[in-house]
């Protein structure tokens, strides 16, 4: 999605671009597919980043105007309302702070002042810089809140929705996802992500740009300081004159010819199940009228890789039927429950084909019934599962340990050891589908426009 | 092109960038900053759309001079009088 984005600016300025995917389809994380008569979302939960039509500010409305694209083409409709939940307490959010703030109140008393003194700390997504990103969230969060439960209920979702780092989080990353999600907010296309997904290869070809796909890169060559073209998996070769990598830090530089004389860098070792329901009703007729639930069943978050094939002591439940789509367009026709839990890529990946189904089985059950402690139990309305893993992540993004949000060190200036040789997309710094166009752009702008002149 | 042809195409670039703004009550002699937020990504794209619409080249430094509608066309004006418009 970062290089979709990437590519319809430089198309735009009359560059010659050419897009290369290894997968069959587009999107990468944020891609779809069909099983069984039915349309499923890989990555999308929600678009975050939310604001409303004629809102100037945030990143929404800045991809679309530098996209050209209108407001209604994302098809964007709001979310109904999410929470976090623990054990006996909860905070309810939607895309208007008001609801969080009288929560916090609610639930906190005594930590309205923290809640704000944090607002006031929070980093416009502009002025981050590399010192105030590499701050520890969790120290800022002890410096404001005196509560250490609000500062897990708090760190649960930012954690859960972008954060590559095990344990802790950059504060750079926690004032992104605070400000995507509490500030500006939730919301969906009713057809789920190929709405965008399709808008955007649409322009980009209608711009004059090549998408290839089924074209993995097997080898970005390199003469000196400067990479000169790329070798793809079927032997076929292509010359360019600069090239962005929306593949991961890791995954990119692997890919470079003189790879031996680099300094290795860690990947990312984050890695989820998907666990999807299909209801025969709609999960509001079952009291469940949330978008998204965070759960966590202790008063402390674990934000870590498993021991196990999964945890699922903590999770997001989220049902796409549960947003406000105009009543014209109508709700999906089946109720969707979608459980993510966390997961281990080693261990999904050493399993045999026999032993991966059964083990799909035995971890969907565990992953439902730990998350039915915290909603109603929807289970006797499942009329059709599917369920996927890390493997299945990293098939889609080609991530090293299929790390849904990619190594925990970001390039947030997009370079790398050659000169023209550029990075965008999740380890450049930004996630979510927003995050996404948002990082393609910026990097597009900086580097492979400006340079023109 | 008259100033009132290079004001029409700033305006129709204007509308590009940001289709969902009403530009009919634009004021020439406020800067776009405070009547439409555009933001520095903005005002990278108006230069850009002139390069790439009648191969105008202006330099960084001169950015500033795209400020209001008035202060651009002025700017504008030496550089695109012997071009068509498009």
């Amino acid at each position: 999605m970062s290089g979709l984005a990437a590519g319809i600016r430089l198309a735009h300025f009359d560059q010659r671009v050419c897009i290369l995917e290894r997968h069959y389809t587009i999107g990468g994380l944020n891609s779809f597919y069909r099983l069984r008569g039915r349309d499923y979302d890989v990555g999308l939960h929600a678009v975050t980043n939310f604001t409303a039509q004629g809102q100037r500010k945030g990143p929404l409305a800045r991809i679309l105007r530098q996209l050209r694209f209108r407001w209604e083409d994302f098809a964007l409709a709001p979310q109904f309302g999410s929470s976090i939940r623990f054990p006996g307490r909860e905070l309810r959010f939607s895309n208007d702070l008001e609801l969080l703030r009288s929560e916090i109140a609610r639930e906190f008393p005594g930590q309205q002042d923290g809640f704000e003194q944090l607002l006031r700390r929070l980093v416009d997504y502009d002025d981050l810089n590399e010192e105030a990103y590499q701050l520890s969230a969790r120290q800022v969060l002890a410096e404001t809140l005196s509560d250490p439960l609000l500062v897990e209920m708090l760190l649960c979702p930012l954690m859960w929705y972008g954060n590559a780092r095990e344990h802790d989080m950059d504060f750079g990353q926690f004032c992104i996802m605070f400000r995507s999600i509490f500030l500006e907010g939730l919301a969906r296309p009713l057809a789920g992500v190929r709405v965008i997904l399709k808008q955007l290869v649409r322009r980009f070809r209608a711009l004059g740009g090549e998408l290839k796909l089924r074209s993995g890169v097997e080898r970005i060559q390199v003469e000196g300081e400067r990479a000169v073209g790329v070798v793809l998996d079927n032997g076929q070769q292509l010359e360019a004159r600069k090239i962005l990598s929306s593949a991961g830090l890791v995954e990119t530089l692997r890919l470079c010819e003189d790879t031996s004389r680099l300094e290795r860098v860690p990947a990312g070792r984050l890695s989820f199940t998907e666990c999807v329901s299909i209801l025969d009703c709609q999960p509001a007729a079952l009291e469940f009228p949330q978008t998204i639930v965070f759960y966590n069943d202790s008063d402390r978050f674990h934000w870590q890789r498993p021991d196990e094939l999964c945890d699922v002591r903590t999770g997001v439940i989220c049902s796409p039927n549960n947003y406000l789509y105009d009543p014209a367009d109508g709700n999906l026709p089946e109720g969707v429950v979608r459980i993510t839990s966390l997961a281990n890529y080693d261990h999904w990946n050493t399993l045999q084909a026999e032993a991966y189904a059964l083990e799909k089985y035995r971890w969907y059950d565990r992953a439902v019934a730990s998350a039915v402690r915290f909603i109603p139990d929807f289970r006797q309305r499942v009329i059709d599962t599917d369920m996927f893993t890390p493997t299945t992540i990293r098939r889609f993004t080609w991530h090293d340990n299929g790390a849904v949000y990619g190594a925990p060190d970001k390039r947030l200036d997009g370079t790398t050891h050659l000169k023209n040789l550029f990075l965008c997309g999740t380890d450049q710094g930004f996630v979510g589908i927003i995050g996404a166009i948002v990082s393609g752009i910026s990097i597009a702008n900086r580097h492979l426009l400006r340079e023109e002149d | 092109m008259t100033p009132a042809e290079i004001r029409e195409e700033v305006l129709d670039i204007l509308g590009d960038i940001a289709p969902d703004d009403d530009l009919s009550a634009l004021d020439d002699d406020v800067a776009f900053r405070d009547q439409l937020e555009l933001d520095s990504m903005d005002f990278l794209d108006i230069v850009m759309e002139l390069r790439k619409r009648y191969r105008v080249q202006i330099p960084e430094e001169d950015y500033s001079h795209l400020a209001s509608m008035a202060s651009t066309v002025s700017y504008l004006e030496p550089l695109m009088r012997d071009m068509q418009k498009i």
